[in-house]
């Protein structure tokens, strides 16, 4: 049972930039409506690609450096990483089958 | 997945307060209810932060709390839901089809309550900076403006208001309007002309968005003089109104000139069985208690309309 990892933008680089496997970021901030709506669809894919992909959660409100350096203007928003390199960015909510097809085509 | 093989009584297309709202009174008569929604539960209001005029709560409440609390209701009562895109809608016989992304479902009734979308100007750049500068909601994507000089497009009371929600970070807002006066309500506007960081570029149309990464230009054309000018802006909140989201229903029910469902005071379309609640019918109100209103109206006549 796999659940996204919330994660300060002091440990961004090293969890993040330099996993080995494919990594979905999730931008996220407690005011964001459409970001609690996306949040249990993310829960659910870190259970189905457990050990595929690795899924953290960074909060904007606390973490501003590190979405501005990644281009973070709208919540919610995923960046899925590969090799230390943003692969996708997908702004707004989008529901599990759009996200799965994003996810599958890292792999 | 093969689910033309399952009849519903009703199924509502939208699940915004409308679509939910409908829900919960046809799941409660004991009507097999299915409930399609592409996209978030809770349609646009979950972008709002604190909603004021919902009867009943004096402290106001986020739209989030609001519609998921609506949705658990409904779902108590027996209602289903589905993720997927209608792509159509028929009548067959006695019954309507109703044609999704994951498979066709039919039913004896249909409650469309899918809202509306947030019009676009259709500029160049536009898409291209959606999200990197561009944006149609400023209690969404406000705070990431701090200190920085953004754009309004629009001159009614959703452009207004985004004009002085966005006081509360941008260091200055140009309100683009393309007549010489706003159409927003007077206290609205009273307020947006008291505030200093708030300009005013009147009779004005924006051409073009432009930018490296992110948003950093835009040119505007002056409808009266055609004089064109290049304002440095970090970003641009579109707020040009609304269009109902019925692309597949023309042809296939009556609409008025803004592309909006006509119904009678029964919520009822041009085609028996077919009821429209909420932003995309005629004269909606845009408020979540018209969306409600109209949605328990919609539910409790084709619960009348099934039993013949």
């Amino acid at each position: 049972m796999s659940k996204p990892v919330e994660i300060e933008e002091a440990k961004f680089d090293g969890t993040v930039l330099k996993a080995k496997i494919p990594v979905l970021v999730d931008f996220w901030a407690p005011w964001c409506g459409p970001c609690r709506m996306v949040a249990p669809i993310v829960d659910e894919l870190a259970n189905e690609y457990d050990g595929k992909v690795s899924f953290f959660k960074v909060n904007v409100d606390n973490n501003p450096k590190v979405a501005s350096k990644y281009g973070v203007m709208s919540i919610p928003t995923l960046i899925l990483f590969k090799n230390g390199q943003p692969f996708t960015n997908i702004v707004g909510f989008r529901p599990k089958a759009e996200l799965k097809k994003n996810l599958d085509k890292a792999l | 997945m093969n689910e033309t093989m399952k009849q519903y009584d009703v199924i509502i297309i939208g699940g915004g307060p409308a679509g939910l709202s409908a829900g919960i009174y046809t799941s409660r008569a004991c009507l097999s209810s299915l409930l399609i929604e592409k996209g978030a539960i809770g349609g646009m209001i979950i972008n709002a932060k604190l909603v004021e005029n919902y009867p009943g709560f004096t402290d106001g409440i986020s739209g989030i709390d609001l519609t998921e609390a609506m949705h658990r209701q409904a779902t108590m009562f027996g209602l289903e839901t589905v993720a997927a895109e209608v792509t159509g809608v028929m009548v067959d016989g006695k019954n309507k089809v109703v044609k999704t992304s994951q498979g066709d479902f039919t039913a004896k009734a249909v409650i469309i309550a899918g809202g509306s979308e947030r019009q676009k100007l259709g500029v160049p750049g536009e898409a291209e900076y959606t999200g990197k500068g561009v944006s149609y909601c400023a209690t969404c994507d406000g705070a990431f403006f701090r200190d920085k000089v953004v754009a309004v497009v629009g001159g009614g009371n959703a452009a207004v208001t985004e004009a002085l929600e966005l006081t509360k970070f941008a260091s200055k807002i140009i309100v683009i309007h393309r007549r010489n006066e706003l159409r927003a309500t007077k206290v609205v506007q009273e307020k947006a002309f008291a505030e200093k960081k708030i300009g005013f570029l009147w009779d004005s149309a924006v051409e073009t968005i432009m930018g490296n990464t992110f948003v950093n230009k835009i040119r505007v054309r002056n409808l009266k003089t055609g004089n064109q000018s290049i304002l440095s802006v970090d970003g641009v909140f579109v707020n040009v109104g609304s269009q109902p989201s019925t692309g597949y229903l023309k042809g296939v029910l009556a609409l008025d000139a803004n592309g909006a469902i006509v119904i009678n005071d029964r919520m009822e379309t041009s085609v028996p069985g077919i009821f429209a609640a909420g932003d995309i019918r005629s004269n909606s109100i845009r408020q979540v208690i018209g969306a409600a209103g109209d949605g328990a109206m919609a539910a409790v006549n084709a619960g009348k309309y099934i039993s013949g």
